[in-house]
C-alpha cells in the first residue's frame, strides 16, 4: 500500500513539474528561441563552464594528491620494491604532465572558440607534420617506459637461485592462508589435495622424506635481508597472494604451482617505528576512537587500538568471506626468526603424534592391520600419478624462469 | 563497387509505392525496420542501464557505511538483507551482475546496437540493413538474453557471483559460492544467446557497409561513425566466438564432468574427480574476448564523438585518414593485448613482457585520436549543444582514464595495483564513463532523427554538468585508495584496520555516485517526456553534412521517399571556403554530401 502511495505521489509530482514547465513555456515571449538548438547565449555559458570545469579538475587533482597522496604505501619493505616505486613515480609524473596539458588545452579551446553567429571556423583538415610529431612523441616516450619497465620486470620475476633463497610454500583455501617452511633441507615435500586427511590439512605426502622436516604454520615469519622464494598452492579456487608492503603479488591457482621471490628489507619493528607508520597508526586510531564513542553510546563492544603488522591478503574474488582472508606477516632478525622456527613442530612429528593418538584407543601395538595397509597401497598408487604431474608442473614453472 | 551496390537498392525502391499493411505488431514489436530496431535496442539498453546503475548504488552504500541497516536494502533485496543489512553473498552478486549488465547489455548492445542500426543504413545511403529479418532476430535474441539475465536475480541460491569475469573454479563449483548454482547456469545461457545476437548483428553491419553504400560513397568518404561501427563489428565477429567456446567448455565442466578448467580441488571435505585442467586457460579464453570487448564498447563511442565534434565545431574532423588508421590499429592491437589482464596469473613472465610491449603500443593510436579531437576544437565555432558537451566530456575522461592505463599496462607496475581500486577507477573512466558519454552524446544528437522531436537542451545541460562533476568525484579519488593497496570486490574493509582512514574517501565516493545517479533521472524524464511533448524537429537541426539529415523527419520504410541520393564529397566539408574567402555555398557554413562539387572547388584528397 505504501509503495502504491509513493508511486502516486511521484506520478503527481511529475505531472506538476510538467504543468509548471508548460506554464513557463506559455509565458515566454513569442519571439523567444524555442528551437532547443544551442544559441550564442548557451555557447557562452557552456564555454565559461568548460573553463570552470578544467579548474575544478585541477583543484581536485591537487586536493587528492595533497590529502590522499599520503595514502600511498610506506617505503617498500623489499629489495625490488624501491625499483618498483621509482618506476611508479616516474610514470605518475609523466602522466600527470600529459594530463594537465591535454585537459588544459581541451577545455581551454572549448572556452576560447565557443560559437558566435558572426564567427567563422577555420577549415583545417590535415597537417602531416603536426600529426607526425604527435605520433612520434608518444612512440619515443612509451619506448623509454617499455624498456625501463621490462628490465625491472625481468629483474623481479627471474628468481636468482644461486643465492639459494629460502623456500616457503604459501597455501590458500577458502578463507585462510597457511605457510609451509621447507625445513633443514630447504626442499618442500611433495603434496597434493588427495593426501588431505585429518591434521594433514595441506595434503603433504607422508611417504616423501623431504616432507618430514617441513613446518606448517598459520603466520608467516621472514628473516630480514634473506631472499625468499614463495611457492603458491591453492586447495579450491583461485586466490591471489597480495603483499602490498613488499610490492609483490601472485595468483594462487588450483592444480598448479606459481611462484614469486623477494627479499624483505625492513623488519616489522622498524616499520612500526618509521615516521610514516607512527603517523598512519595515529590517524587510524583517532578514526577508531571516534567510532568507539559512537559504539559506546549504542552500548556495543568497542574496537581495539590498532598496532601495525604486515599482512598478506587475498586479492582475487574467492567466495563469500573473500574480504577477510588474511595472514599476519612478521619480518624479524635472522636470530629471532630461527628461534621462532625452532619452536614450530615439524610435519613428521605432527603426523607421528596423530598416529599415536589414533593408535592408542585401538591398541594395535604399533603394527597395522593388513587390510588398512592394502588400502594405503592402493591410495599410494593413485598418488604417484599426481606426484609426477605435480613435479612436472613445478618443472615447467622453473623452466620458464 | 558502390555503383553495383546501388542497383538492387534501386529495385527495392521501385516496389516502394505499395507498402505492406503494417499492423501494430509488425511496426512496433516484430519490426524489421532498422530505425525501429535501433529504438528497441536503445530503450532495452536504457532499462538495463537503470538496473545496472541502481545495483552499483546499492553496493556503494554498503561500502560507505559497511554492515549498517538501510530500508532500501530490505525493500529491494528481501531475504538477502536480513534486518536491512546486506549479506556478503548478495554484495558479490550485485558486483557481478552490475559488471555484466553494464558491459554487455548497456554498452555493447545498448550503444553499438542502437547506433549501428540507426546510422549504418542512413549514413551510407541504404534503404535498410542487408537482412532486416536477421536484424529483427538479433534484437529479439538480445531481449531474450536480457530477460534470462534478469530472471537469474530471482533464483533460490542467488545470481552468479563470481565476478563478471566468472573465473573458474569459483564459477564452476556451487560448493564454493551459492551463486555458482542455477544462477551461474542462467548467466551462461543468457550470455550464449547474447553472443548469438551480437554475431547476427555484427555480420549484418559488415555486409551492409561493404555492399549497400550509395553511389559515390567510397570507403574514404564514409563518416567516421560508420568506420567505427564497421570495425567494431569485425572485432566482435573475431572475438565473441572465443567467449562462446569458453562458456561452452565451462558448461561442460559444470554439468558434464569434464576437466577443462579444473584440477586438484578439495572442497567441503571432498576431493573432486576433476584432473588436468587449468583455470589459466579460461583466463586466456575469457580475455581474448574480454579485452577486444573494451574496444567494442569504446570505438562506437569514439565514432559518434568524431561526428558530433566535427558538426558542432563547424570544422572538418582533423586528420580523417589518421583517425581511420587509428581505429584500424586499435582494432588490430586489441586482439593481441589480452595478457595484460594476467600478468600475475602464473603465466610465463616472458609472455608478460610481450603483452606489456603490445599494450603500450596501443597507447599510440589512442593518443593520436585524443590529439586530433583537441585540434578539431582549435579555431572552431563551437556550438555547445548537449551532444557536443558529452563529446568533449568523453575526450576528457578518455584521456584521464587512458593515461592510467600506462601504469596498468606495465607488467611491473601492475604487480602492486592489480585488482585494486586503481583498476576500478581506470576502466570505469576509460570505457565505462567514456562510453556512456558517447551513448548520451549520440542520443542527444540523433534524437530528432529517432523520434522527430527535440530533447530539452536546458535539462541536457543540467544532466551533463552534474554528471561530469559527479563522475570525476566518484572515480578520481578511487585511484588513491587503489594505489594505497585497497583490493576491489571486498564486502567491507573493516577487517583491516590499516584501511580505516580510507573510510571517509569511500563516503565521498558514494555520495558522488548517488548524486550522479540521481541526475540521470533528469535525462530519463527528458528522454521519455520529449518522445511525446518535445518540440517538433526540423529536418537538419544541427546543420550536418551526413546523409541521414536528407531524409524526411517522418519515418518511412526505405528511408528516402524518392531515389537514394548520390554522394559527391566526404562528410566533413564544414566552413569550407573558396579562393575568395566565401563559403562554398553562399551563406551556409556546411556542404552536405549530396551536393556536387561546385565550380572551381577543389576536392581534398582523402
Amino acid at each position: 500500500m505504501t509503495v502504491f502511495l509513493v508511486i502516486i505521489v511521484l506520478a503527481l509530482l511529475a505531472v506538476t513539474g510538467w504543468q509548471i514547465s508548460k506554464i513557463f513555456e506559455m509565458s515566454k515571449r513569442p519571439d523567444a528561441d524555442t528551437s532547443q538548438i544551442a544559441n550564442d547565449k548557451d555557447n557562452k555559458l557552456n564555454g565559461i563552464l568548460m573553463l570552470a570545469f578544467v579548474i575544478f579538475l585541477y583543484v581536485i587533482t591537487i586536493y587528492c594528491f595533497w590529502e590522499y597522496g599520503r595514502f600511498y604505501l610506506p617505503e617498500a619493505a623489499s629489495e625490488h620494491g624501491s625499483e618498483y616505486d621509482t618506476l611508479m613515480f616516474v610514470s605518475i609524473a609523466l602522466i600527470m604532465v600529459v594530463q594537465v596539458i591535454t585537459q588544459g588545452l581541451l577545455h581551454f579551446f572549448a572556452f576560447k572558440y565557443k560559437g558566435e553567429k558572426t564567427k567563422k571556423a577555420l577549415f583545417f583538415a590535415d597537417n602531416d607534420k603536426l600529426e607526425f610529431v604527435w605520433t612520434i612523441i608518444p612512440v619515443i616516450v612509451l619506448a623509454g617506459l617499455i624498456i625501463y619497465g621490462l628490465f625491472t620486470w625481468s629483474d623481479i620475476m627471474n628468481v636468482n637461485t644461486e643465492e639459494d633463497p629460502m623456500i616457503v610454500e604459501v597455501y590458500a583455501y577458502q578463507f585462510a592462508w597457511r605457510a609451509r617452511y621447507a625445513g633443514e633441507d630447504n626442499t618442500l615435500g611433495k603434496a597434493n589435495v588427495r593426501f588431505i586427511e585429518g591434521v594433514n590439512q595441506l595434503g603433504v605426502d607422508e611417504s616423501d622424506s623431504y616432507g618430514k622436516d617441513d613446518k606448517i604454520v598459520t603466520e608467516l615469519h621472514l628473516p630480514v635481508d634473506k631472499p625468499v622464494l614463495f611457492k603458491f598452492r591453492s586447495q579450491d579456487v583461485l586466490h591471489s597472494a597480495y603483499f602490498p608492503f613488499f610490492r609483490a603479488q601472485m595468483n594462487v591457482v588450483p592444480g598448479m604451482i606459481t611462484q614469486f621471490g623477494f627479499t624483505p628489507t625492513i623488519t616489522s619493528e622498524e616499520m612500526r617505528q618509521s615516521e610514516y607508520m607512527v603517523e598512519k597508526v595515529q590517524s587510524v586510531n583517532e578514526e577508531r576512537q571516534e567510532r568507539n564513542e559512537e559504539l559506546i553510546a549504542n552500548g556495543e563492544p568497542t574496537l581495539d587500538p590498532y598496532e601495525f603488522e604486515y599482512f598478506l591478503l587475498c586479492n582475487k574474488i574467492c567466495g563469500q568471506a573473500h574480504y577477510n582472508m588474511q595472514m599476519k606477516i612478521v619480518v624479524e632478525s635472522e636470530k629471532d626468526f630461527n628461534a621462532w622456527l625452532e619452536e614450530q613442530p615439524t610435519f613428521g612429528s605432527v603426523m607421528a603424534d596423530q598416529s599415536k593418538d589414533v593408535d592408542r584407543p585401538e591398541d594395535t601395538s604399533g603394527s597395522e592391520s593388513p587390510a588398512s595397509e592394502g588400502e594405503e597401497d592402493a591410495e599410494g598408487e593413485d598418488n604417484t600419478n599426481e606426484q609426477s604431474q605435480e613435479s612436472e608442473a613445478v618443472a615447467v614453472v622453473e623452466k620458464n624462469n | 563497387m558502390s555503383a553495383i551496390a546501388n542497383a538492387p537498392a534501386h529495385d527495392h525502391h521501385d516496389d516502394h509505392g505499395h507498402h505492406h499493411k503494417e499492423t501494430f505488431i509488425t511496426k512496433y514489436i516484430f519490426s524489421q525496420d532498422h530505425k525501429m530496431i535501433a529504438k528497441q535496442y536503445l530503450i532495452t539498453g536504457l532499462i538495463m542501464g537503470v538496473i545496472g546503475i541502481a545495483m552499483s548504488i546499492l553496493f556503494r552504500i554498503q561500502l560507505a557505511w559497511p554492515e549498517q541497516s538501510f530500508w532500501v536494502f530490505e525493500a529491494l533485496l528481501g531475504k538477502w538483507a536480513p534486518d536491512g543489512v546486506m549479506t556478503p553473498s548478495i554484495y558479490l552478486a550485485l558486483v557481478t551482475i552490475h559488471g555484466t549488465i553494464m558491459v554487455f547489455f548497456v554498452l555493447t548492445a545498448g550503444l553499438s546496437g542502437t547506433f549501428s542500426n540507426l546510422l549504418i543504413p542512413l549514413q551510407i545511403g541504404a534503404r535498410d540493413m542487408a537482412s532486416g529479418f536477421l536484424n529483427m532476430v538479433s534484437y529479439w535474441l538480445f531481449f531474450l538474453s536480457s530477460v534470462i539475465m534478469l530472471s537469474s536475480l530471482f533464483v533460490e541460491a542467488g545470481p552468479a557471483s563470481a565476478g563478471w569475469t566468472i573465473y573458474p573454479p569459483l564459477s564452476a563449483l556451487p560448493q564454493a559460492i551459492g551463486g555458482s548454482g542455477t544462477g551461474m547456469t542462467l548467466w551462461l545461457v543468457s550470455m550464449a544467446i547474447f553472443i548469438a545476437s551480437s554475431l547476427l548483428g555484427s555480420l549484418n553491419y559488415i555486409v551492409t557497409v561493404i555492399n549497400l553504400r550509395t553511389k559515390g560513397m567510397s570507403m574514404t568518404r564514409l563518416p567516421l561513425t560508420i568506420w567505427a561501427f564497421f570495425v567494431t563489428a569485425i572485432i566482435g565477429v573475431v572475438s565473441f566466438p572465443v567467449l562462446l567456446s569458453a562458456a561452452l567448455l565451462l558448461i561442460m565442466d559444470r554439468s558434464f564432468g569434464t576437466s577443462f578448467f579444473l584440477s586438484d580441488i578439495f572442497i567441503q571435505g571432498e576431493v573432486l574427480s576433476h584432473q588436468g585442467g587449468s583455470p589459466v586457460l579460461f583466463e586466456h579464453l575469457f580475455w581474448f574476448l574480454g579485452h577486444p570487448e573494451v574496444y567494442i564498447v569504446i570505438l562506437p563511442a569514439l565514432g559518434i564523438t568524431s561526428e558530433i565534434i566535427a558538426t558542432n565545431s563547424r570544422k572538418p574532423i582533423f586528420g580523417y585518414r589518421a583517425m581511420v588508421a587509428s581505429i584500424l590499429a586499435i582494432a588490430f592491437l586489441s586482439t593481441i593485448v589480452w595478457g595484460h589482464h594476467m600478468f600475475v596469473s602464473g603465466m610465463n613472465p616472458f609472455l608478460g613482457s610481450v603483452f606489456t610491449f603490445t599494450t603500450l603500443l596501443i597507447a599510440i593510436p589512442s593518443a593520436v585520436k585524443a590529439f586530433n579531437y583537441i585540434t578539431t576544437l582549435w579555431k572552431g565555432n563551437l556550438q555547445m549543444n548537449p551532444g557536443m558537451l558529452f563529446s568533449i566530456g568523453l575526450v576528457s575522461t578518455f584521456i584521464t582514464g587512458g593515461l592510467t592505463g600506462i601504469i596498468l599496462g606495465d607488467s611491473t607496475l601492475d604487480i602492486n595495483v592489480h585488482d585494486t581500486y586503481f583498476v576500478v577507477a581506470h576502466f570505469h573512466l576509460v570505457m565505462g564513463i567514456s562510453a556512456l558519454y558517447g551513448l548520451f552524446a549520440g542520443v542527444y544528437h540523433w534524437y530528432p532523427k529517432m523520434f522527430g522531436r527535440m530533447m530539452n537542451k536546458n535539462l541536457g545541460y543540467i544532466h551533463f554538468w552534474v554528471t561530469a562533476v559527479g563522475a570525476y568525484g566518484v572515480f578520481f579519488p578511487m585511484h588513491f585508495i587503489g594505489i594505497a593497496g585497497l583490493p576491489r570486490r571486498y564486502y567491507t574493509n573493516t577487517n583491516f584496520p590499516y584501511f580505516d582512514d580510507y573510510a571517509d574517501v569511500n563516503v565521498i565516493i558514494t555520495v558522488a555516485a548517488i548524486i550522479t545517479a540521481a541526475v540521470q533521472l533528469v535525462f530519463l524524464y527528458n528522454f521519455f517526456g520529449s518522445i511525446f511533448f518535445g518540440k517538433k524537429a526540423v529536418q537538419n537541426p544541427w546543420k550536418s553534412n551526413t546523409l541521414e539529415w536528407t531524409t524526411p523527419v517522418e519515418h518511412i520504410h526505405g528511408n528516402w521517399p524518392g531515389a537514394i541520393p548520390s554522394v559527391y564529397r566526404w562528410a566533413y566539408d564544414y566552413s569550407k571556403t573558396g579562393e575568395n574567402g566565401d563559403y562554398v555555398i553562399k551563406g551556409q557554413d556546411f556542404v552536405p554530401q549530396t551536393v556536387p562539387l561546385q565550380d572551381k572547388e577543389e576536392e581534398l584528397n582523402h
